[in-house]
Protein backbone atom coordinates (compact mmCIF):
# COMPACT_ATOMS: atom_id res chain seq x y z
CA UNK A 1 0.00 0.00 0.00
CA UNK A 2 2.88 2.46 1.08
CA UNK A 3 4.90 1.04 -1.95
CA UNK A 4 2.14 1.45 -4.21
CA UNK A 5 1.70 5.64 -3.37
CA UNK A 6 5.18 6.01 -3.45
CA UNK A 7 4.94 4.53 -7.09
CA UNK A 8 2.48 7.56 -7.76
CA UNK A 9 3.64 9.88 -5.83
CA UNK A 10 6.82 9.30 -7.36
CA UNK A 11 6.08 8.81 -10.94
CA UNK A 12 7.28 12.25 -12.27
CA UNK A 13 9.75 13.25 -9.49
CA UNK A 14 11.45 9.93 -9.21
CA UNK A 15 13.54 10.29 -5.97
CA UNK A 16 12.98 9.46 -2.73
CA UNK A 17 15.76 11.09 -2.06
CA UNK A 18 17.78 10.29 -5.12
CA UNK A 19 18.94 12.59 -7.69
CA UNK A 20 16.71 11.91 -10.34
CA UNK A 21 16.13 9.06 -12.24
CA UNK A 22 16.86 7.57 -15.56
CA UNK A 23 18.79 10.18 -18.09
CA UNK A 24 18.57 11.03 -21.32
CA UNK A 25 21.43 9.74 -23.10
CA UNK A 26 23.84 11.23 -25.41
CA UNK A 27 25.36 9.05 -28.26
CA UNK A 28 28.55 9.90 -30.47
CA UNK A 29 28.45 7.61 -33.38
CA UNK A 30 31.90 6.85 -34.85
CA UNK A 31 31.35 5.08 -38.17
CA UNK A 32 34.20 2.41 -39.03
CA UNK A 33 35.88 2.38 -42.05
CA UNK A 34 39.25 0.07 -42.58
CA UNK A 35 39.97 1.16 -38.34
CA UNK A 36 39.17 4.49 -39.04
CA UNK A 37 36.10 6.69 -38.45
CA UNK A 38 34.63 8.37 -40.93
CA UNK A 39 30.85 10.31 -41.44
CA UNK A 40 28.97 10.38 -44.49
CA UNK A 41 26.50 13.56 -45.06
CA UNK A 42 23.36 11.23 -46.58
CA UNK A 43 25.32 8.28 -46.76
CA UNK A 44 27.85 9.20 -49.27
CA UNK A 45 30.85 11.48 -49.33
CA UNK A 46 32.89 9.93 -46.40
CA UNK A 47 35.19 12.03 -44.46
CA UNK A 48 37.94 10.99 -41.80
CA UNK A 49 37.82 11.71 -38.46
CA UNK A 50 40.41 9.89 -36.88
CA UNK A 51 41.40 7.11 -34.45
CA UNK A 52 38.24 5.16 -33.02
CA UNK A 53 39.61 4.78 -29.80
CA UNK A 54 41.24 7.62 -29.47
CA UNK A 55 38.13 9.27 -30.37
CA UNK A 56 35.94 6.69 -28.29
CA UNK A 57 38.07 7.52 -24.62
CA UNK A 58 38.00 11.10 -25.65
CA UNK A 59 34.07 11.15 -25.54
CA UNK A 60 34.02 8.52 -22.67
CA UNK A 61 35.93 11.63 -20.86
CA UNK A 62 34.04 14.20 -21.93
CA UNK A 63 30.66 12.82 -20.62
CA UNK A 64 29.54 10.47 -23.67
CA UNK A 65 26.75 8.20 -22.17
CA UNK A 66 26.95 5.60 -24.45
CA UNK A 67 29.22 4.97 -28.08
CA UNK A 68 28.33 3.42 -31.19
CA UNK A 69 30.78 2.13 -33.37
CA UNK A 70 29.09 1.06 -37.09
CA UNK A 71 31.65 -0.86 -39.07
CA UNK A 72 30.17 0.52 -42.98
CA UNK A 73 32.45 -2.23 -45.40
CA UNK A 74 31.87 -4.85 -43.00
CA UNK A 75 32.83 -7.95 -44.86
CA UNK A 76 33.95 -11.40 -43.99
CA UNK A 77 37.10 -11.01 -44.58
CA UNK A 78 36.83 -7.85 -42.50
CA UNK A 79 35.50 -9.33 -39.37
CA UNK A 80 38.56 -10.19 -37.68
CA UNK A 81 39.92 -6.79 -37.98
CA UNK A 82 36.79 -5.42 -36.61
CA UNK A 83 36.40 -8.00 -33.38
CA UNK A 84 40.39 -7.29 -32.94
CA UNK A 85 39.14 -3.21 -33.02
CA UNK A 86 36.09 -4.10 -30.67
CA UNK A 87 38.87 -5.62 -28.19
CA UNK A 88 40.98 -3.04 -28.31
CA UNK A 89 38.07 -0.48 -27.38
CA UNK A 90 37.05 -2.49 -24.43
CA UNK A 91 40.21 -2.58 -23.24
CA UNK A 92 40.21 1.79 -23.37
CA UNK A 93 36.87 2.81 -22.87
CA UNK A 94 35.37 2.70 -19.89
CA UNK A 95 31.17 3.53 -20.68
CA UNK A 96 29.00 1.09 -23.00
CA UNK A 97 29.11 0.65 -26.30
CA UNK A 98 27.57 -1.06 -29.34
CA UNK A 99 28.66 -2.41 -32.42
CA UNK A 100 27.04 -2.51 -35.88
CA UNK A 101 27.68 -3.39 -39.38
CA UNK A 102 27.20 -6.57 -41.02
CA UNK A 103 25.86 -8.88 -38.48
CA UNK A 104 24.11 -11.71 -39.73
CA UNK A 105 24.53 -14.38 -37.42
CA UNK A 106 24.65 -15.76 -33.63
CA UNK A 107 28.30 -16.41 -33.89
CA UNK A 108 29.05 -12.73 -35.56
CA UNK A 109 27.67 -11.79 -32.32
CA UNK A 110 29.52 -14.14 -30.39
CA UNK A 111 32.68 -13.30 -31.39
CA UNK A 112 31.80 -9.02 -30.90
CA UNK A 113 30.33 -9.89 -27.46
CA UNK A 114 33.57 -12.29 -26.07
CA UNK A 115 35.91 -9.33 -27.11
CA UNK A 116 33.93 -7.06 -24.87
CA UNK A 117 30.93 -5.41 -26.97
CA UNK A 118 27.94 -4.71 -24.43
CA UNK A 119 25.67 -4.81 -27.38
CA UNK A 120 25.49 -5.34 -30.92
CA UNK A 121 23.22 -3.70 -33.59
CA UNK A 122 21.77 -5.22 -36.75
CA UNK A 123 19.55 -3.58 -39.40
CA UNK A 124 19.51 -5.11 -43.01
CA UNK A 125 20.25 -8.61 -41.92
CA UNK A 126 17.35 -8.80 -39.49
CA UNK A 127 15.06 -7.44 -42.24
CA UNK A 128 15.58 -10.60 -44.17
CA UNK A 129 15.23 -12.76 -41.79
CA UNK A 130 14.01 -11.70 -38.42
CA UNK A 131 14.33 -14.63 -36.53
CA UNK A 132 17.75 -13.42 -36.44
CA UNK A 133 16.39 -11.21 -33.81
CA UNK A 134 14.82 -14.11 -31.92
CA UNK A 135 17.72 -15.91 -31.80
CA UNK A 136 19.92 -13.54 -30.48
CA UNK A 137 17.31 -13.14 -27.63
CA UNK A 138 17.71 -16.35 -27.00
CA UNK A 139 21.26 -16.53 -27.01
CA UNK A 140 22.04 -13.28 -25.73
CA UNK A 141 19.27 -11.89 -24.25
CA UNK A 142 16.89 -8.15 -25.53
CA UNK A 143 19.50 -6.18 -23.98
CA UNK A 144 22.28 -6.49 -26.46
CA UNK A 145 20.08 -6.86 -29.39
CA UNK A 146 19.87 -3.09 -30.79
CA UNK A 147 17.57 -2.67 -34.18
CA UNK A 148 18.64 -0.26 -36.23
CA UNK A 149 16.24 1.11 -38.24
CA UNK A 150 17.14 3.55 -41.46
CA UNK A 151 14.01 5.18 -42.42
CA UNK A 152 12.29 7.74 -44.99
CA UNK A 153 9.66 9.64 -45.44
CA UNK A 154 7.97 9.16 -48.87
CA UNK A 155 5.58 11.48 -51.09
CA UNK A 156 2.92 9.49 -49.87
CA UNK A 157 3.14 10.67 -46.11
CA UNK A 158 4.34 7.49 -44.77
CA UNK A 159 8.06 6.57 -43.39
CA UNK A 160 9.36 3.69 -45.09
CA UNK A 161 12.23 0.68 -44.20
CA UNK A 162 14.92 1.02 -46.00
CA UNK A 163 17.97 -1.31 -45.76
CA UNK A 164 21.27 -1.66 -47.24
CA UNK A 165 23.01 1.60 -45.90
CA UNK A 166 20.20 3.79 -47.41
CA UNK A 167 20.32 2.36 -51.16
CA UNK A 168 17.55 0.02 -51.10
CA UNK A 169 13.69 1.07 -50.73
CA UNK A 170 11.57 -1.96 -48.98
CA UNK A 171 7.57 -1.41 -48.72
CA UNK A 172 7.40 -2.10 -45.06
CA UNK A 173 6.44 0.89 -42.83
CA UNK A 174 8.81 1.52 -40.14
CA UNK A 175 6.43 1.80 -37.40
CA UNK A 176 5.07 -1.96 -38.21
CA UNK A 177 8.73 -3.33 -38.31
CA UNK A 178 9.87 -1.68 -35.16
CA UNK A 179 7.39 -3.22 -33.32
CA UNK A 180 7.62 -6.55 -35.34
CA UNK A 181 11.36 -6.39 -34.04
CA UNK A 182 10.32 -6.02 -30.53
CA UNK A 183 7.92 -8.31 -30.07
CA UNK A 184 11.24 -10.92 -32.15
CA UNK A 185 13.30 -9.65 -29.01
CA UNK A 186 14.48 -6.06 -30.11
CA UNK A 187 15.65 -4.26 -26.77
CA UNK A 188 16.44 -1.10 -27.96
CA UNK A 189 15.62 0.70 -31.47
CA UNK A 190 18.11 2.76 -33.34
CA UNK A 191 16.27 4.70 -35.56
CA UNK A 192 17.52 7.21 -38.08
CA UNK A 193 15.81 9.12 -40.30
CA UNK A 194 17.39 9.55 -43.68
CA UNK A 195 15.65 12.66 -44.54
CA UNK A 196 17.06 14.38 -41.28
CA UNK A 197 20.61 12.62 -41.38
CA UNK A 198 23.37 14.63 -42.76
CA UNK A 199 21.01 18.06 -42.85
CA UNK A 200 21.55 19.42 -39.35
CA UNK A 201 18.44 20.94 -39.29
CA UNK A 202 17.15 19.01 -36.45
CA UNK A 203 16.09 15.39 -35.77
CA UNK A 204 12.90 13.81 -36.97
CA UNK A 205 10.52 14.39 -34.25
CA UNK A 206 7.35 12.85 -35.55
CA UNK A 207 8.55 9.36 -36.24
CA UNK A 208 10.43 9.31 -32.97
CA UNK A 209 7.79 9.88 -31.01
CA UNK A 210 5.33 7.96 -33.09
CA UNK A 211 7.76 4.67 -31.87
CA UNK A 212 8.67 6.41 -28.26
CA UNK A 213 4.78 6.70 -27.35
CA UNK A 214 3.99 3.22 -28.24
CA UNK A 215 7.08 0.83 -27.84
CA UNK A 216 8.05 -0.78 -24.60
CA UNK A 217 11.79 -0.39 -25.46
CA UNK A 218 14.02 2.59 -25.63
CA UNK A 219 14.25 4.66 -28.72
CA UNK A 220 17.71 5.98 -30.02
CA UNK A 221 16.84 9.05 -32.09
CA UNK A 222 19.34 9.55 -35.06
CA UNK A 223 20.05 11.80 -38.12
CA UNK A 224 19.50 15.70 -38.25
CA UNK A 225 21.28 16.77 -34.98
CA UNK A 226 22.77 20.06 -35.95
CA UNK A 227 22.58 22.29 -32.47
CA UNK A 228 21.66 21.89 -28.76
CA UNK A 229 18.66 23.35 -29.14
CA UNK A 230 17.88 20.08 -31.41
CA UNK A 231 18.54 17.92 -28.72
CA UNK A 232 16.03 19.72 -26.42
CA UNK A 233 13.62 19.17 -28.92
CA UNK A 234 13.80 15.35 -29.53
CA UNK A 235 13.85 14.67 -25.78
CA UNK A 236 11.14 17.24 -25.58
CA UNK A 237 9.03 16.62 -27.93
CA UNK A 238 10.24 13.46 -29.64
CA UNK A 239 10.13 11.51 -26.78
CA UNK A 240 13.53 9.85 -27.91
CA UNK A 241 15.31 8.15 -24.63
CA UNK A 242 18.71 8.57 -26.46
CA UNK A 243 20.27 11.14 -29.15
CA UNK A 244 23.05 10.27 -31.30
CA UNK A 245 25.31 12.52 -33.88
CA UNK A 246 28.74 11.88 -35.41
CA UNK A 247 30.12 14.78 -37.22
CA UNK A 248 28.74 17.61 -34.94
CA UNK A 249 31.08 15.86 -32.29
CA UNK A 250 33.85 14.69 -34.87
CA UNK A 251 34.25 18.32 -36.04
CA UNK A 252 33.97 20.12 -32.59
CA UNK A 253 30.25 22.01 -33.49
CA UNK A 254 29.10 20.69 -30.42
CA UNK A 255 31.34 19.47 -27.46
CA UNK A 256 29.57 17.20 -25.21
CA UNK A 257 30.20 19.22 -21.72
CA UNK A 258 28.37 21.85 -23.40
CA UNK A 259 25.20 19.95 -24.59
CA UNK A 260 25.03 18.33 -21.34
CA UNK A 261 24.77 21.88 -19.28
CA UNK A 262 22.68 23.20 -22.05
CA UNK A 263 20.13 20.35 -21.85
CA UNK A 264 20.50 20.30 -17.71
CA UNK A 265 19.44 23.99 -17.96
CA UNK A 266 16.68 23.22 -19.63
CA UNK A 267 15.49 20.77 -16.90
CA UNK A 268 16.52 17.53 -19.00
CA UNK A 269 17.47 14.52 -16.98
CA UNK A 270 21.10 14.63 -18.38
CA UNK A 271 24.40 12.81 -16.21
CA UNK A 272 26.93 15.56 -15.59
CA UNK B 1 51.96 -1.59 -4.59
CA UNK B 2 51.04 -0.22 -1.36
CA UNK B 3 50.44 -2.19 1.46
CA UNK B 4 47.08 -1.84 2.48
CA UNK B 5 45.82 -1.90 5.94
CA UNK B 6 42.33 -1.02 6.65
CA UNK B 7 40.66 -1.87 10.04
CA UNK B 8 43.45 -3.88 11.03
CA UNK B 9 42.82 -5.92 8.26
CA UNK B 10 45.60 -6.38 6.02
CA UNK B 11 44.94 -6.67 2.52
CA UNK B 12 46.96 -8.10 -0.06
CA UNK B 13 46.71 -6.60 -3.65
CA UNK B 14 45.04 -9.38 -5.77
CA UNK B 15 48.33 -10.70 -7.94
CA UNK B 16 45.91 -12.99 -9.89
CA UNK B 17 45.73 -16.78 -10.08
CA UNK B 18 46.86 -19.15 -6.55
CA UNK B 19 44.99 -16.68 -4.86
CA UNK B 20 44.22 -13.27 -6.16
CA UNK B 21 41.08 -11.96 -7.64
CA UNK B 22 38.75 -14.27 -9.66
CA UNK B 23 36.16 -13.82 -12.49
CA UNK B 24 33.59 -17.02 -12.19
CA UNK B 25 33.04 -18.14 -15.83
CA UNK B 26 29.81 -18.93 -16.52
CA UNK B 27 27.68 -19.02 -19.73
CA UNK B 28 26.90 -15.41 -19.56
CA UNK B 29 27.79 -12.33 -21.12
CA UNK B 30 29.50 -9.40 -20.19
CA UNK B 31 32.45 -10.93 -19.08
CA UNK B 32 34.97 -9.62 -20.51
CA UNK B 33 34.11 -6.42 -19.67
CA UNK B 34 34.60 -6.66 -16.35
CA UNK B 35 38.32 -8.24 -16.59
CA UNK B 36 39.01 -5.25 -18.75
CA UNK B 37 37.81 -2.96 -16.47
CA UNK B 38 39.87 -4.47 -13.62
CA UNK B 39 42.81 -3.89 -16.08
CA UNK B 40 42.21 -0.53 -16.29
CA UNK B 41 42.66 -0.29 -12.88
CA UNK B 42 45.53 -1.58 -12.39
CA UNK B 43 44.26 -5.09 -11.17
CA UNK B 44 44.81 -8.76 -12.60
CA UNK B 45 42.19 -11.23 -12.43
CA UNK B 46 42.14 -14.87 -13.43
CA UNK B 47 38.28 -15.90 -15.25
CA UNK B 48 37.78 -19.70 -14.40
CA UNK B 49 34.91 -22.39 -14.05
CA UNK B 50 37.18 -24.36 -11.89
CA UNK B 51 36.33 -24.75 -8.10
CA UNK B 52 39.84 -24.96 -6.38
CA UNK B 53 40.71 -21.97 -8.39
CA UNK B 54 37.67 -20.22 -6.93
CA UNK B 55 37.88 -21.97 -3.51
CA UNK B 56 41.40 -20.29 -2.98
CA UNK B 57 40.71 -17.10 -4.56
CA UNK B 58 40.85 -14.09 -2.24
CA UNK B 59 38.26 -12.21 -3.70
CA UNK B 60 35.90 -13.66 -6.51
CA UNK B 61 33.46 -11.51 -8.88
CA UNK B 62 30.52 -13.15 -10.06
CA UNK B 63 29.24 -10.69 -13.41
CA UNK B 64 26.94 -11.27 -16.00
CA UNK B 65 24.46 -10.21 -18.41
CA UNK B 66 22.07 -12.91 -19.69
CA UNK B 67 18.50 -14.97 -18.84
CA UNK B 68 18.51 -16.20 -15.43
CA UNK B 69 17.34 -19.90 -15.52
CA UNK B 70 19.66 -20.92 -17.76
CA UNK B 71 22.48 -19.70 -15.58
CA UNK B 72 21.29 -21.22 -12.98
CA UNK B 73 20.83 -24.40 -14.65
CA UNK B 74 24.38 -24.14 -16.03
CA UNK B 75 25.92 -23.26 -12.39
CA UNK B 76 23.49 -26.53 -10.87
CA UNK B 77 25.20 -28.66 -13.57
CA UNK B 78 28.80 -27.57 -12.69
CA UNK B 79 28.52 -27.49 -8.67
CA UNK B 80 28.86 -23.84 -8.93
CA UNK B 81 25.71 -22.70 -6.74
CA UNK B 82 27.04 -24.68 -3.78
CA UNK B 83 30.34 -23.37 -4.38
CA UNK B 84 28.94 -19.79 -4.41
CA UNK B 85 26.82 -20.09 -1.35
CA UNK B 86 29.79 -21.89 0.60
CA UNK B 87 32.55 -19.28 -0.34
CA UNK B 88 33.67 -17.28 2.53
CA UNK B 89 35.93 -14.57 1.04
CA UNK B 90 34.59 -11.27 -0.48
CA UNK B 91 32.11 -12.04 -3.33
CA UNK B 92 30.87 -9.59 -5.77
CA UNK B 93 28.13 -10.05 -7.99
CA UNK B 94 27.19 -8.30 -10.51
CA UNK B 95 23.98 -7.66 -12.54
CA UNK B 96 22.81 -11.30 -13.50
CA UNK B 97 24.89 -12.14 -10.65
CA UNK B 98 23.65 -10.06 -8.17
CA UNK B 99 20.14 -11.56 -9.08
CA UNK B 100 21.15 -14.94 -8.75
CA UNK B 101 22.20 -14.16 -5.45
CA UNK B 102 18.71 -13.78 -4.33
CA UNK B 103 16.12 -16.21 -3.41
CA UNK B 104 13.96 -16.28 -6.71
CA UNK B 105 14.05 -14.60 -10.04
CA UNK B 106 10.66 -14.10 -11.22
CA UNK B 107 12.39 -14.35 -14.75
CA UNK B 108 11.18 -17.34 -16.13
CA UNK B 109 10.33 -18.84 -12.48
CA UNK B 110 13.86 -19.87 -11.09
CA UNK B 111 14.79 -20.68 -7.83
CA UNK B 112 18.21 -18.95 -6.98
CA UNK B 113 20.99 -19.51 -4.75
CA UNK B 114 19.55 -17.80 -1.70
CA UNK B 115 22.11 -15.74 -0.31
CA UNK B 116 19.71 -12.70 0.12
CA UNK B 117 16.08 -13.08 1.13
CA UNK B 118 15.55 -10.14 -1.23
CA UNK B 119 13.39 -11.47 -4.67
CA UNK B 120 13.61 -10.73 -7.80
CA UNK B 121 11.09 -9.10 -9.73
CA UNK B 122 9.97 -8.04 -13.50
CA UNK B 123 9.48 -4.13 -13.91
CA UNK B 124 5.76 -3.40 -15.47
CA UNK B 125 6.34 -1.33 -18.80
CA UNK B 126 4.58 1.93 -18.75
CA UNK B 127 4.79 3.18 -22.19
CA UNK B 128 2.05 5.07 -22.96
CA UNK B 129 2.97 7.26 -19.56
CA UNK B 130 5.90 8.25 -21.71
CA UNK B 131 8.48 7.02 -19.47
CA UNK B 132 9.51 3.42 -17.57
CA UNK B 133 10.72 1.16 -20.30
CA UNK B 134 11.65 -1.96 -19.91
CA UNK B 135 14.58 -2.92 -19.63
CA UNK B 136 15.62 0.06 -17.85
CA UNK B 137 18.54 1.00 -19.78
CA UNK B 138 21.11 3.54 -19.14
CA UNK B 139 22.51 5.81 -16.23
CA UNK B 140 20.51 6.37 -13.01
CA UNK B 141 21.22 7.48 -9.36
CA UNK B 142 21.93 5.11 -6.61
CA UNK B 143 21.28 6.85 -2.76
CA UNK B 144 21.08 5.72 0.61
CA UNK B 145 24.50 4.00 0.27
CA UNK B 146 25.49 2.19 3.30
CA UNK B 147 28.92 0.34 2.58
CA UNK B 148 32.46 0.68 2.43
CA UNK B 149 31.86 -0.63 -1.16
CA UNK B 150 31.06 3.24 -1.91
CA UNK B 151 33.71 5.02 -0.21
CA UNK B 152 34.57 8.13 -1.70
CA UNK B 153 31.30 7.56 -4.45
CA UNK B 154 28.88 10.70 -3.51
CA UNK B 155 25.24 10.31 -3.10
CA UNK B 156 23.03 10.70 -6.04
CA UNK B 157 26.10 9.65 -8.75
CA UNK B 158 24.94 7.88 -11.80
CA UNK B 159 25.84 4.73 -12.30
CA UNK B 160 25.00 2.34 -15.86
CA UNK B 161 22.29 0.21 -15.83
CA UNK B 162 20.96 -2.40 -18.19
CA UNK B 163 18.46 -4.93 -16.56
CA UNK B 164 14.54 -5.99 -16.81
CA UNK B 165 14.33 -7.31 -13.62
CA UNK B 166 15.03 -5.73 -10.07
CA UNK B 167 15.69 -7.06 -6.40
CA UNK B 168 13.23 -5.45 -4.12
CA UNK B 169 14.04 -3.06 -1.14
CA UNK B 170 14.79 -5.27 1.78
CA UNK B 171 16.90 -5.90 5.02
CA UNK B 172 20.17 -6.46 2.79
CA UNK B 173 19.56 -2.97 0.73
CA UNK B 174 23.20 -0.94 0.86
CA UNK B 175 22.34 1.50 -2.02
CA UNK B 176 18.69 2.54 -3.67
CA UNK B 177 17.91 3.22 -7.39
CA UNK B 178 14.26 4.81 -8.35
CA UNK B 179 12.83 3.16 -11.68
CA UNK B 180 9.16 2.48 -11.51
CA UNK B 181 9.35 2.45 -7.81
CA UNK B 182 12.56 2.69 -5.45
CA UNK B 183 14.61 -0.78 -5.70
CA UNK B 184 18.15 -2.41 -4.68
CA UNK B 185 20.43 -1.74 -6.54
CA UNK B 186 23.40 -2.53 -3.57
CA UNK B 187 22.83 -5.53 -1.56
CA UNK B 188 25.34 -7.07 1.36
CA UNK B 189 24.98 -9.74 3.68
CA UNK B 190 28.34 -11.00 5.57
CA UNK B 191 31.00 -11.61 2.72
CA UNK B 192 28.39 -11.25 0.11
CA UNK B 193 27.80 -8.40 -1.54
CA UNK B 194 25.75 -7.69 -4.81
CA UNK B 195 25.38 -4.83 -7.81
CA UNK B 196 22.56 -4.32 -10.02
CA UNK B 197 24.21 -1.79 -12.30
CA UNK B 198 28.03 -2.37 -14.06
CA UNK B 199 30.27 -0.58 -12.13
CA UNK B 200 32.61 -2.22 -15.25
CA UNK B 201 30.73 0.40 -17.51
CA UNK B 202 29.84 3.22 -14.87
CA UNK B 203 32.88 5.79 -15.99
CA UNK B 204 34.87 7.05 -12.53
CA UNK B 205 32.20 6.11 -10.13
CA UNK B 206 32.36 2.18 -11.15
CA UNK B 207 36.00 2.24 -11.75
CA UNK B 208 35.80 3.54 -7.47
CA UNK B 209 33.30 1.42 -6.54
CA UNK B 210 35.79 -1.60 -7.57
CA UNK B 211 38.68 -0.16 -6.42
CA UNK B 212 36.62 0.03 -3.07
CA UNK B 213 35.71 -3.63 -3.45
CA UNK B 214 39.22 -4.91 -4.00
CA UNK B 215 41.28 -2.61 -1.41
CA UNK B 216 38.76 -1.89 1.12
CA UNK B 217 36.36 -5.09 1.61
Amino acid sequence: MFNKLYSIINFQYSPLGGGGGLTKRIIPCLDIKDGRTVKGTNFVNLRDAGDPVELGALYAQQGADELVFLDITATVEKRKTLSELVNRIAHHINIPFTVGGGISSVEDVSVLLQNGADKISVNTSAFKRPGLIKELEKQFGSQCVVLAIDTKKEEDGEWYVYLNGGRTKTEMKCTDWAKRGVELGAGEILLTSMNHDGTKAGFAIDITKELATTLPVPVIASGGGGTMQHFVDIFEEGKADAALAASIFHFKEIAIPDLKAYLKDKNIEVRI
Amino acid sequence: MDDLSISGKNIVPPSGGGGGLVIIKYNAGNIQSVLYALERIGMKAVVTDNHEEIKNADKVIFPGVGEANSAMQYLKERGLDELIKNLKQPVLGVCLGMQLMCKYSEENDTECLGIFDEKVMKFSPQPLKGSYKVPQIGWNTIYDLKSDLFKEVPHNSYCYFVHGYYAALGKHTIATTDYVQPYSSGLHLDNFYGLQFHPEKSAKVGEQILKNFITLI
